[in-house]
C-alpha cells in the first residue's frame, strides 16, 4: 500500500500565502534552530530562512513584524474529536479545525467515534470530502477497528486504509476481546497503518467515573483504578510483539503504565504513546468539589501518576503531547457528576498550559516540549513539521510574555467544557499558518502593512 | 454556618454542638400535646426526593410541620422528571415558588451541591448516592450522646458495607469531628481503597470488637451479592454478623435501618436494651427540626417570631 501518507490529510484549498515573519524567534527543536531571524513563506513552503532583518518581502507579500514572538512548526494533534458526523451540536469540521489553528495547530487527527461511527469506506469518504470544503488546518481521519466499535468483527481495514483512513481506533471503548485484538495485529499485516488504543479493562473500572483512591473513598463515587489501563497495555504490548505489530497507546494516566510501556520499548516491541495536558497538569484533586469539568476518561490521577507521566515525556516513553479535545454540550455536562459525559476540550489551551505550568517553573524544556506537540504524527507515519527550507509551510507565532484567562473572550470550538476554563495562561498563540496559508490569525493581532 | 448542610465538612464542632442542643429543646416541644411551633409560619420547604425513602423523608415532613413551614413534598415518580425534565430545570422551576429550603436526595455524588448552585434556597442534602448522609450522622450523633452522656473519646467501630454507604462516610467525618475514635470493619470488597485518608482506623475481622464502646452496623444490601462482594450472605453473617456472642455487655448498638434481620443482625441484639436503633429513628424528627431552624431561622441567634423555639404554636397568632 504505497500511498504517500501526507496525502491522507485533507483541508479546503485556499490561496497559499506570501508572508514575511521578520525577527522572529526561530525555534526548530529537531533541527536545532534557535535564534532570531526571518521566515519567509511563499507558495506552500518555508522559501527562505535568514538573519534578522535580512529577508526582502516579494512584492504583494505580507510583513508580520514578529520581534518579541517565538516562531514554532505548528503543532500535530494526533487525538481530536470533531464530532461530526451525528453531534454536530457540539463541534464540526470548520469549527474544530478552527479551535486547533487557534491552539497553533498545522494537523490533527479526528477520532472515528462518531454517529454512524466511522466503519465503512462510504463515512470515510464524505468526511474527507466535507474536509476539503471546511478544514482549515490538515485533517486526516482515523477509521474503527471493529464495525460500530462494537469490539467484535474487524473492519474493512484494508478498504478503509485505501480509502486514506491515517489509523484504526475503536478511541472511546477499549478493545475487549484479546482475540480481536488479536486479530487485528494480524490483519495490519495488510492494511497497513497504525492501530491507536483506548486502554481500560471494563471488568475493573466498572461504573468508576474518578480515579479510585484516597479520594474516591471520601466522595463515595466508584473508582477506575490505575491498573484498569495499565493491564490491558500490558496484554496488547505483548499481542503486539507476537503479531509484530505496532500500536499507539492513547492518553497514559497512569505511573503503572508508564513502567509497562518502558519494560515493552525496552523489550523492542513497536508501540508509541501520548499524554494529554490535563492528565500532565492536573491531578484528582480537582474532582473534590465534584465539578463535571473535570470528568474524563481515563480519569485525573494522583500527583505521583502526574510525575511519572511528565518522566515519560521527558525520557520519550511518552513521544507526544495529544489534547484528547471532546467536545460536549453544555446541558450535558450540567449534570451530577456520575452521569455527566467523559471528556473535555483542549486545543485552545494546550499549549499555553503546559508552557506556563512546565516550562515557566523550569520542569521542561521548551524545546522539548515543543518537540512533543509536534511528533504526534509520526506514530502514523505522518511527517513532522519543520522550519527548514522548501519545507511545507507549517508555523505558529506565539507571544510568551502575553497573558490570558482562558475561556475570557469565548472559544472558537462550538464547546466550552474546557478543562483550563478561567485559569490565566502564559502564551498566547497569534498566528497560526498550515499547509502554507493563514489558517488563524488573533483577532488583535497588528499586522505590519502589506508591501 | 454556612446556608447549605450539603456534607458534614460544611459543620464545625461548635454547629455540630449547636444543633444537638437545639434539638435536645425541640425534644422537650415533641413531648408535649401540641407539638407545634411557630418558627417558619409561611415559609416553603420543598422535599425533593429522587430515591425512595421512608424515615428521611417522613422525619423531615414531620419536622417542617412541627415548625410551621409549608410542606412541598415531590418525588421523581409521577412528576415531570419522568417527563424527561432535567434536574437543572425542575430545581430552577422550584425555586419561583421561593421556597426557603430544598431538602433534596438523589442518587447521584455531588447532586445536592449542583441543586444549591440552581437554587436561591437553602439546600440540606438527604442523601447524594453513596457520598453522604449528614443529617443521618447528626441524628446518630445526637442519641449517641443521650444514651452514653458524652461523644469525646468513645470508641466506634463502623461494621459492613463501607464501600456503597453514605451513612458510612458522613459518620466516620462526624464521629471524628465529635472526638470519638473510629475504626471501619468489613470485607476487604467493601472497604474503600484509600479510606483511612477520612481519620478512621480499617479492620477486616470483628476479632478486636471488644475495645468498640459503640458498634454501628450498616445495612448490606442483598443487590450487593451480584457483584460478589461476597461469596453468600451467609458467609458474610458468619463473618461479620453482630449477634449475642459478638455483642458485649457494655457496647451500645447502632443501625441506620432498614434491618435485615439474620444478615447484619441477629434477632437478639436488635432487641437487647443495648440497641438504640429506634431511638435513632425518633431522634431524625428533632434532628432535622434543629437543621432546619439552624438554616432558616438565623443559627446561633434567635430570629424575629422565634424568640423562644419552644413556644408552643398553640397561643393566639397573628395574621
Amino acid at each position: 500500500m504505497n500511498v504517500p501518507l501526507d496525502s491522507l490529510l485533507d483541508w479546503a484549498d485556499v490561496a497559499p500565502a506570501a508572508l514575511l515573519i521578520r525577527r522572529a524567534h526561530l525555534l526548530d527543536p529537531r533541527t536545532g534552530l534557535d535564534r532570531p531571524g526571518d521566515l519567509l513563506v511563499r507558495d506552500g513552503a518555508v522559501a527562505e530562512i535568514g538573519a534578522p532583518g535580512a529577508l526582502r518581502a516579494p512584492p504583494h507579500a505580507e510583513i508580520v513584524e514578529a520581534e518579541g514572538l517565538h516562531a514554532f512548526p505548528a503543532f500535530v494533534d494526533p487525538h481530536v474529536h470533531l464530532r461530526t458526523p451525528g453531534r454536530e451540536d457540539e463541534e464540526d469540521i470548520e469549527t474544530g479545525t478552527r479551535s486547533a489553528a487557534a491552539g497553533g495547530y498545522g494537523a490533527i487527527l479526528a477520532m472515528p467515534n462518531t454517529d454512524p461511527v466511522v466503519d465503512s469506506a462510504s463515512v470515510l469518504g464524505s468526511l474527507r470530502e466535507r474536509a476539503r470544503k471546511e478544514a482549515r488546518i490538515p485533517t486526516g481521519f482515523t477509521a474503527a477497528v471493529t464495525i460500530g466499535q462494537r469490539g467484535e468483527q474487524l473492519t474493512e481495514m484494508a478498504e478503509l486504509a485505501q480509502a486514506g483512513a491515517a489509523g484504526f481506533t475503536d478511541d472511546g471503548l477499549p478493545l475487549r476481546s484479546a482475540r480481536v485484538m488479536r486479530q487485528a495485529l494480524a490483519y495490519q499485516r495488510l492494511a497497513g497503518r497504525c492501530i491507536a488504543l483506548h486502554e481500560e479493562d471494563p471488568a475493573l473500572s466498572g461504573d468508576g467515573a474518578m480515579h479510585e483512591g484516597d479520594l474516591s473513598a471520601l466522595l463515595g463515587v466508584a473508582g477506575i483504578p490505575s491498573v484498569s489501563e495499565s493491564t490491558m497495555v500490558a496484554r496488547d504490548t505483548e499481542l503486539a510483539a507476537y503479531e509484530d505489530g505496532f500500536i499507539h497507546v492513547q492518553h497514559v494516566s497512569a505511573r503503572q503504565t508508564v513502567e509497562v510501556l518502558e519494560r515493552a520499548r525496552a523489550a523492542g516491541v513497536r508501540v508509541t504513546a501520548e499524554a494529554t495536558p490535563h492528565h500532565l497538569l492536573l491531578t484528582h484533586e480537582c474532582v473534590r468539589g465534584l465539578d463535571t469539568r473535570y470528568k474524563m476518561n481515563p480519569p485525573l490521577r494522583s500527583e505521583d501518576d502526574r510525575q511519572a507521566l511528565i518522566d515519560g515525556v521527558r525520557s520519550g516513553v511518552l513521544g507526544c503531547i495529544a489534547t484528547d479535545h471532546a467536545p460536549h454540550a453544555s446541558e450535558e455536562k450540567e449534570e451530577p457528576f456520575e452521569t455527566a459525559p467523559m471528556g473535555v476540550t483542549g486545543l485552545e489551551s494546550a499549549f499555553a498550559a503546559l508552557y506556563t505550568d512546565l516550562v515557566v517553573p523550569g520542569v521542561l524544556g521548551l524545546g522539548l516540549v515543543i518537540e512533543r506537540m509536534t511528533a504526534g504524527g509520526e506514530p502514523f507515519g505522518l511527517s513532522i513539521p519543520t522550519l527548514a527550507k522548501d519545507a511545507p509551510a507549517s508555523v505558529c507565532l506565539v507571544d510568551l510574555a502575553a497573558e490570558w484567562e482562558v475561556g475570557e473572550s469565548g472559544y472558537e470550538s462550538r464547546s466550552s467544557n474546557c478543562a483550563f476554563a478561567g485559569r490565566r495562561l502564559a502564551g498566547r498563540v497569534r498566528m497560526t499558518i498550515a499547509a502554507g496559508a493563514v489558517a488563524f490569525r488573533e483577532r488583535s493581532f497588528a499586522i505590519g502593512a502589506v508591501a | 454556618m454556612k446556608r447549605h448542610l450539603l456534607s458534614v465538612d460544611d459543620l464545625s464542632r461548635e454547629d455540630i454542638e449547636r444543633i444537638l442542643g437545639r434539638a435536645e429543646s425541640f425534644a422537650e416541644v415533641s413531648g408535649r400535646e401540641i407539638k407545634k411551633v411557630p418558627t417558619l409560619r409561611g415559609r416553603t420547604v420543598i422535599n425533593l426526593f429522587y430515591e425512595a425513602s421512608t424515615r428521611t423523608s417522613s422525619s423531615f415532613e414531620l419536622a417542617a410541620k412541627r415548625l410551621s413551614a409549608d410542606l412541598v413534598p415531590i418525588k421523581a415518580q409521577g412528576s415531570a422528571v419522568d417527563k424527561g425534565e432535567s434536574l437543572k430545570d425542575t430545581v430552577q422551576t422550584l425555586s419561583a415558588y421561593d421556597p426557603a429550603a430544598v431538602v433534596f436526595r438523589s442518587p447521584h455524588a455531588g447532586a445536592a451541591g449542583l441543586v444549591a448552585s440552581w437554587t436561591p434556597a437553602s439546600v440540606i442534602n438527604a442523601g447524594d448516592g453513596k457520598h453522604e448522609h449528614p443529617t443521618q450522622a447528626l441524628l446518630d450523633l445526637y442519641t449517641l450522646r443521650r444514651r452514653a452522656g458524652r461523644l469525646e473519646g468513645l470508641n466506634v467501630w463502623i461494621v459492613g458495607d463501607v464501600l456503597h454507604s453514605r451513612v458510612a462516610r458522613s459518620n466516620i467525618l462526624a464521629f471524628g469531628r465529635m472526638g470519638c475514635r473510629v475504626t471501619v470493619c468489613g470485607p476487604p470488597t467493601l472497604i474503600p481503597r484509600g479510606v483511612e485518608s477520612l481519620g478512621c482506623e480499617v479492620r477486616i475481622t470483628l476479632d478486636d470488637l471488644a475495645e468498640a464502646d459503640v458498634v454501628y452496623a450498616l445495612r448490606m444490601q442483598h443487590e450487593r451479592m451480584t457483584g460478589s462482594f461476597v461469596p453468600s450472605l451467609r458467609e458474610y453473617a458468619a463473618q461479620y454478623q453482630i449477634d449475642g456472642r459478638r455483642l458485649g455487655a457494655g457496647q451500645l448498638l447502632m443501625h441506620p435501618g432498614p434491618v435485615n434481620r439474620g444478615v447484619e443482625l441477629s434477632a437478639e441484639v436488635i432487641d437487647s436494651p443495648q440497641a438504640l436503633i429506634t431511638d435513632q429513628v425518633e431522634s431524625g424528627v428533632v434532628v432535622r427540626m434543629a437543621v432546619l431552624y439552624e438554616l432558616l431561622a438565623g443559627g446561633s441567634g434567635p430570629l424575629r417570631g422565634a424568640e423562644d423555639p419552644s413556644r408552643p404554636a398553640s397561643e393566639p397568632q397573628p395574621a
